[in-house]
Order: C-alpha cells, then sequence, then structure tokens
C-alpha cells in the first residue's frame, strides 16, 4: 500500500512535467495546425541557460528559470518567424518534417552548449524529501519535495494560461485564431502576431518543463532532451488539440511511468531494464486502437 | 501501310473517321511504325501509346541511364575499397528510402518507424544466414534465402502493424509509428538470443550468395572481383531490380490509388479505391523494402546493435526522401546518395573550413556540422524546393529542353 502511493506520488509529480511539455505541444498546435517536433530542443535550450544563469553567475533559482524561459520565447518567435511562416499553406506532413530538422539543429546546438559536459541547475529542491506515513521500520509513504514543487508550479501555470486564455481580449484573439484563422483575419486581429504569441508561450513552456524536468537531484546532459519525447504519448493520449486531454495525459503517463518502475523490475523482469521509457508509448497504442483521435481529441471533419 | 482488303479499309475509315484515330496504327504487325525521316529529330513524336507510356519515352532518358548504369558498373574497379564500400551504403538507403518513399511520398502516411522494419530484415537475413555464436542463433543457409525472408517477414510485420496504422491519420500516425520505434528498439534489446542483446549487437547474414562465398575473391576473365566489389554489385542489382519495380508500381493502377489516397482518402474511397486494402498493401511493399535493405545493411555495417535503429536513423530516411524528392524514384535514388556521401565529403572539405575542428573544442567539430547542415538542408529544401533535389534536377532540364524560349 505505502509503495502504491509513493509510486502514485511520483507519477503525478513526474505526470505534471509530462503535462506542461504537453500543452506546450497544444498550444502551438492549436493556433498553428503543426505538431512541433522541435520542442524538445527548446525544452534543452530552457535548461541549459537556467543552469548558467543560476550556477555560473549565481542569480536566484527562480530569476534564471524567468530569464530562461524569456530567451527561450524569444528563440522560438524567431524560428517561428524564420522557418515555419513561410509554410502557412502547406501540407501539414511537410510543416512537421521542417520542425524535424529543427530539432536536428537545436539539439546540435544543444550539445555544442552543453561541451559534453553535465551540469546542475541549483533547484531548490534537490532530493529532500517529505515522510507522510511513518512505518515500523521506515518511511512507508514517501513524497520527494521536487514532486510536490513539480505539481504546485504546474498547477499555478496551467492556471493563469487557462485564465488568461478564457478572460483576456488578447486570450480570446488566440483562441479565435485557433478556431478559424480567416474569419479571425476578417475581425480584425493580427494573425501573425497570434503565431508568433502562440509559439512564444509554447517555448516559455517547453523551457520550463525542460527545467522541472531536470530538478530531481541529478545532473542534466543534452542527450536529455530526447526525454521530452515521453510528452507525445501523453499529447496523443489525450488528443492534439484538447488543452484538458494534455493534462489528463500527462499526469495518466506519470503514473503508467512510475509504476512500471515500481513494479515492473519486481513482476516482469522479462520486459528488460529502463521498460519504464516505453510503457507509456504502449499504452498509447492501446488507446489509439480503441479511440483514434485519444481521449478528448477533436474528431476531425472530413469534407471532400 | 498496310495491304487490307477494301472493305476493312473502309472500316478504318469509318472508325477513324468517328474516334479521330486510325485502327491501322493501333492494330497489325506494323503498329506505331512510321518512315524512320519522319522521326528523326523529333524526339517528343510518339507514333505508338506503347511508346508513350514508356518508362524511358525519351532517347535522352534512354542514353541517360545506359551512361549511369555504366558508369556505376566501372566505379568499385576504380575507387578505393573504402569508398565503394560507402557507395553501397548509398544504394543500401536508397533501397530503404524508396520503400518509406513509396508508403510517405506516394501513399501520404507519415512513418518514423520505418527504421524498426529494416531492423526486423536485419536480424532475420542474421538468423537465417549468419554464423552463429555464444548467445546468437545463426542457421548459416544461403543468402538468397535470407533476403527473401528478410523482405517477407518485415512485409508480415508491416502487414500486422498495418490495420492498427489504417485507423490513425496523419500526425497521430506519425507519433504511433515512432511509439512503434521505441517499443521495437526495448524489444530488441532483450531478445538477446537473436539481436545479440544491448549494446553488443551480432553481425549481419553470411554472404555467401547461391552457394558461391563473396568473401572470396573471383576472377572473371581479366577481372578480379574481390568481395567489396561483389557486395556492391549484388547491392546494385537489387537496387536496379528494386527501383525498377518501385516506378512500375508507380504508375500502375496501384499507384495511382496510392496517389488518390494521400491527395484525400476519403474522395478515393467514394471514387472506388478500397481504403484499407490500399493503405494495407501500401505499408506492406514499404516493410518489405525496409526488410530487404536491412539485410543488406547487417551485412555491409558488420555488426549491427538494436540501439542503432533509432529516430535519427528514421530522420536519416526521411531526409532522404525529403532531399531528394517526395513521390519521385529517381529522387530517392539521388537523396540517398547526398545523405551517406555528404559526410564525407564535409570531412574533405574541413581542413579548408577555418571554423570546424576535428577534435574537441573550436566552434564545431565536424560531426556535429553534418548534423547542423543536414537540419539544414530539410528545412531549406521544404521551404525553397519542396520536390527536393529532383526538383532542381527537373527545373534545370526543363530550362535546356525549352531553350532559347525557357522563362
Amino acid at each position: 500500500m505505502g509503495t502504491l502511493t509513493t509510486a502514485i506520488l511520483a507519477g503525478l509529480g513526474d505526470g505534471a512535467v509530462y503535462a506542461l511539455i504537453a500543452v506546450s505541444f497544444v498550444i502551438i498546435f492549436r493556433a498553428t495546425g503543426v505538431l512541433n517536433f522541435a520542442q524538445p530542443g527548446l525544452l534543452i535550450l530552457g535548461t541549459f541557460f537556467t543552469s548558467v544563469l543560476a550556477v555560473d553567475q549565481g542569480l536566484p533559482f527562480w530569476v534564471a528559470v524567468a530569464l530562461a524561459m524569456l530567451i527561450v520565447a524569444v528563440i522560438s518567435m524567431g524560428v517561428e518567424r524564420a522557418a515555419i511562416r513561410p509554410m502557412i499553406g502547406r501540407p501539414v506532413f511537410s510543416t512537421a518534417l521542417v520542425t524535424v530538422g529543427l530539432f536536428i539543429m537545436l539539439l546540435i546546438l544543444a550539445f555544442r552548449l552543453f561541451a559534453a559536459r553535465a551540469r546542475t541547475i541549483n533547484d531548490p529542491w534537490q532530493l529532500d524529501q517529505w515522510c507522510l506515513v511513518q512505518g515500523e521500520a521506515r518511511c512507508s509513504i514517501v513524497l520527494y519535495q521536487h514532486h510536490a514543487g513539480k505539481i504546485v508550479v504546474v498547477a499555478l501555470v496551467l492556471a493563469v494560461l487557462g485564465l488568461w486564455l478564457s478572460r483576456s481580449r488578447v486570450g480570446l484573439a488566440m483562441r479565435a485564431t485557433s478556431l478559424d484563422q480567416e474569419a479571425a483575419l476578417a475581425q480584425g486581429i493580427n494573425v501573425g502576431r497570434m503565431f508568433s504569441l502562440s509559439w512564444a508561450i509554447g517555448g516559455a513552456l517547453a523551457a520550463l518543463g525542460g527545467v522541472l524536468l531536470a530538478a530531481n537531484g541529478s545532473v542534466v546532459q543534452a542527450n536529455d532532451a530526447l526525454f521530452a519525447l515521453v510528452a507525445l504519448p501523453a499529447l496523443i493520449l489525450g488528443g492534439i488539440d484538447s488543452l484538458r486531454g494534455a493534462l489528463v495525459g500527462g499526469l495518466v503517463m506519470g503514473i503508467v511511468s512510475a509504476l512500471a518502475r515500481t513494479y515492473q523490475p519486481v513482476h516482469a523482469p522479462w520486459l528488460g531494464p529502463n521498460f519504464e521509457n516505453v510503457a507509456p508509448y504502449l499504452v498509447m497504442i492501446l488507446v489509439l486502437l480503441i479511440r483514434p483521435y485519444g481521449l478528448f481529441g477533436t474528431k476531425e471533419v472530413q469534407r471532400v | 501501310m498496310t495491304t487490307d482488303t477494301p472493305a476493312r479499309e473502309a472500316q478504318d475509315s469509318a472508325t477513324s473517321r468517328l474516334t479521330g484515330q486510325s485502327r491501322s496504327l493501333l492494330a497489325g504487325p506494323d503498329r506505331g511504325r512510321v518512315n524512320r525521316s519522319a522521326v528523326r529529330g523529333r524526339p517528343r513524336l510518339y507514333t505508338s501509346y506503347g511508346r508513350d507510356s514508356a518508362l524511358l519515352n525519351s532517347p535522352a532518358k534512354r542514353w541517360w541511364t545506359l551512361a549511369v548504369i555504366a558508369v556505376v558498373l566501372v566505379l568499385p574497379f576504380w575507387l578505393t575499397r573504402d569508398l565503394t564500400h560507402l557507395v553501397s551504403v548509398a544504394m543500401v538507403m536508397a533501397i530503404a528510402g524508396i520503400g518509406l518513399n513509396l508508403l510517405t511520398g506516394y501513399a501520404g502516411q507519415i512513418s518514423l518507424g520505418h527504421p524498426f522494419f529494416m531492423a526486423i530484415g536485419a536480424y532475420t537475413g542474421a538468423v537465417v544466414a549468419g554464423e552463429p555464436g555464444s548467445i546468437v542463433i545463426g542457421w548459416e543457409l544461403d543468402l538468397a534465402i535470407a533476403l527473401v525472408l528478410a523482405a517477407v517477414v518485415a512485409g508480415l510485420v508491416g502487414l500486422v502493424v498495418a490495420p492498427l496504422a489504417t485507423r490513425v491519420r496523419g500526425l497521430y500516425l506519425a507519433v504511433l509509428t515512432l511509439g512503434l520505434l521505441m517499443l521495437g528498439e526495448q524489444v530488441f534489446k532483450q531478445w538477446a538470443s537473436v539481436t545479440g542483446g544491448s549494446g553488443v549487437g551480432r553481425a549481419g547474414a553470411l554472404p555467401v550468395l547461391f552457394g558461391n562465398d563473396l568473401e572470396r575473391t573471383y576472377a572473371v576473365g581479366p577481372l578480379l572481383i574481390q568481395p567489396h566489389v561483389s557486395l556492391y554489385l549484388l547491392c546494385l542489382v537489387l537496387l536496379v531490380i528494386l527501383a525498377v519495380a518501385a516506378r512500375n508500381l508507380a504508375r500502375s493502377r496501384t499507384g495511382r490509388a496510392f496517389a488518390a489516397v494521400r491527395d484525400r482518402d476519403i474522395a478515393a474511397e467514394i471514387m472506388g479505391v478500397n481504403l484499407l486494402r490500399t493503405k494495407t498493401l501500401a505499408f506492406m511493399l514499404s516493410s518489405a523494402y525496409a526488410g530487404v535493405a536491412g539485410c543488406l545493411y547487417a551485412i555491409l555495417i558488420g555488426r549491427v546493435t538494436p540501439e542503432q535503429w533509432n529516430i535519427l536513423f528514421a530522420i536519416n530516411l526521411l531526409a532522404i526522401v525529403v532531399i531528394g524528392g517526395v513521390a519521385t524514384i529517381s529522387g530517392s535514388l539521388i537523396g540517398a546518395a547526398f545523405v551517406v556521401l555528404m559526410p564525407r565529403l564535409l570531412e574533405w572539405l574541413a581542413p579548408w573550413l577555418p571554423f570546424v575542428s576535428t577534435g574537441s573544442g573550436g566552434l564545431i567539430t565536424i560531426f556535429q556540422l553534418q548534423s547542423i547542415l543536414f537540419g539544414l538542408l530539410i528545412v531549406l529544401f521544404l521551404i525553397l524546393e519542396p520536390r527536393g533535389l529532383f526538383g532542381l534536377w527537373h527545373r534545370i532540364r526543363t530550362y535546356f529542353t525549352t531553350w532559347p524560349f525557357s522563362y
């Protein structure tokens, strides 16, 4: 019982980060119709800049995170302007491939910046833990502070984002753009600016996701960008264009992954080490078999 | 031209008046033949439907194809062993690229999971025709059997996966196939008796073709065929066969069904194209191509590990399709040559590029430069020339064929 609860708490903590990264995919997808495979690259750059600012420059952690998010948002806007804007009106497939090309470029940039060294990000939680229920010999339900911190940060950010999207004037314009670009244009909305804005937000969220992903008491390397791909099954599970789906998908995948990490080595060792990294993909494939558009995704209406 | 009865001639002229075509050109022993003097200097004048729809339908194409085949046949005897090997790899990647192009370019189904099918081909080949080791199994059968089985097994796995893939569309499919790749990697890492296990890997099939050990040097007349040359020739023969097959498939009824599904699948279904069957066929064929390519790739590389069939490999394959030219077979050939040979070209150029270092330090290493250029080229080609290198070639060709009226 204690193991299960501990696993689920850890899963919720990791799942919150997956949800955040999945939301960053959704924001960009809704506004521009692009599944941005370059997101892992933006994410690892966010982690790198946080590390530089917090460790090398000695800034307070949260200031460093905010600055890193800002830098990545600017990079992201530049990428959108240079590589994605010319692709408007082209097939979805081509645009997705452009982001694959961007992914390689950003990844190599990250490799160059990290220069084959592992870095720390100096997060305030490190490996501290709380003991929620004390067992006889040792602690029976453990909650790592970084998991709690992740849940709180993601909840705050998503709440602010949701409120801003639903209440503010710009948020309304963004939702209008994602609903119908031409109609939005006709209403006097600057659609190009909305594209930039959505990429900036997507990039900033990815950067924050990268920081939270790295905040687990260990070091971070350029290769860790590939961990961001675990947000893809979460995204697909929820449905590619649904914010609520991204949140649910992220949490589910976090729990699936944590349960696999806890129980699979004992009960199904033949599945091999690191099975928790592929378990989300298995769940995704099973769900897609039943619901081809994910749990909350909009079913495409086909016109001929 | 024909010496028929007057009645027949009358019927012919009646038909030609009604349909605007002459029956004497369509039937009879001389069909489509006209006086040579009428054709001379007019290469684009077709006098029969058969000539018009031929694979190499212009003298220029025929001569160029002959020239390319001649050059490619002479190449291994002239190049160093190392470069011959590299060109062989390029040809194998071209086979894989053609397979992916059938699925992604012609049938419009994005797949990031193609290396998974290549791996299946590689391991099938290694088990059927490989050497048994301390942990790995190998039956040491003939390479001909291994190649056929590699195609069949990969095709069958494609057939099993296809129903899953036909349910989902577009970007969902891209992520689904990525999931396939991840799951496959996990399975390959665990299944050590077939794959040699994580980080260790195993050798590919033994190159024993029809009882002839290709590891030995053969003398054919005055020519000495060394092992690397015979492997090269094997890859070349398979590439030519598979490329011509794919080219013909693309312009057949099936190929047109692929294109219809790509352009708008619902419309295709309404026109009577069986959507499920077409998508399944595309998946199966492209997997079979990948299987053959994987088997050859393992032989050429010498040792394959479960980790190398990863997303970066998938991106390489997509780059072949995109940089070469989507939905063109010759584009896949150009793309594969470009993608495989470009790193070597950069290595040669490296001493002249001041900002590149071969070790660590410096602004950028040669490997990083290669990868960045790769990404940049994918982006630039998609933005500026969506038809890829083939499109560039096409533009140049059109410029000269329409000269002096090209604009």
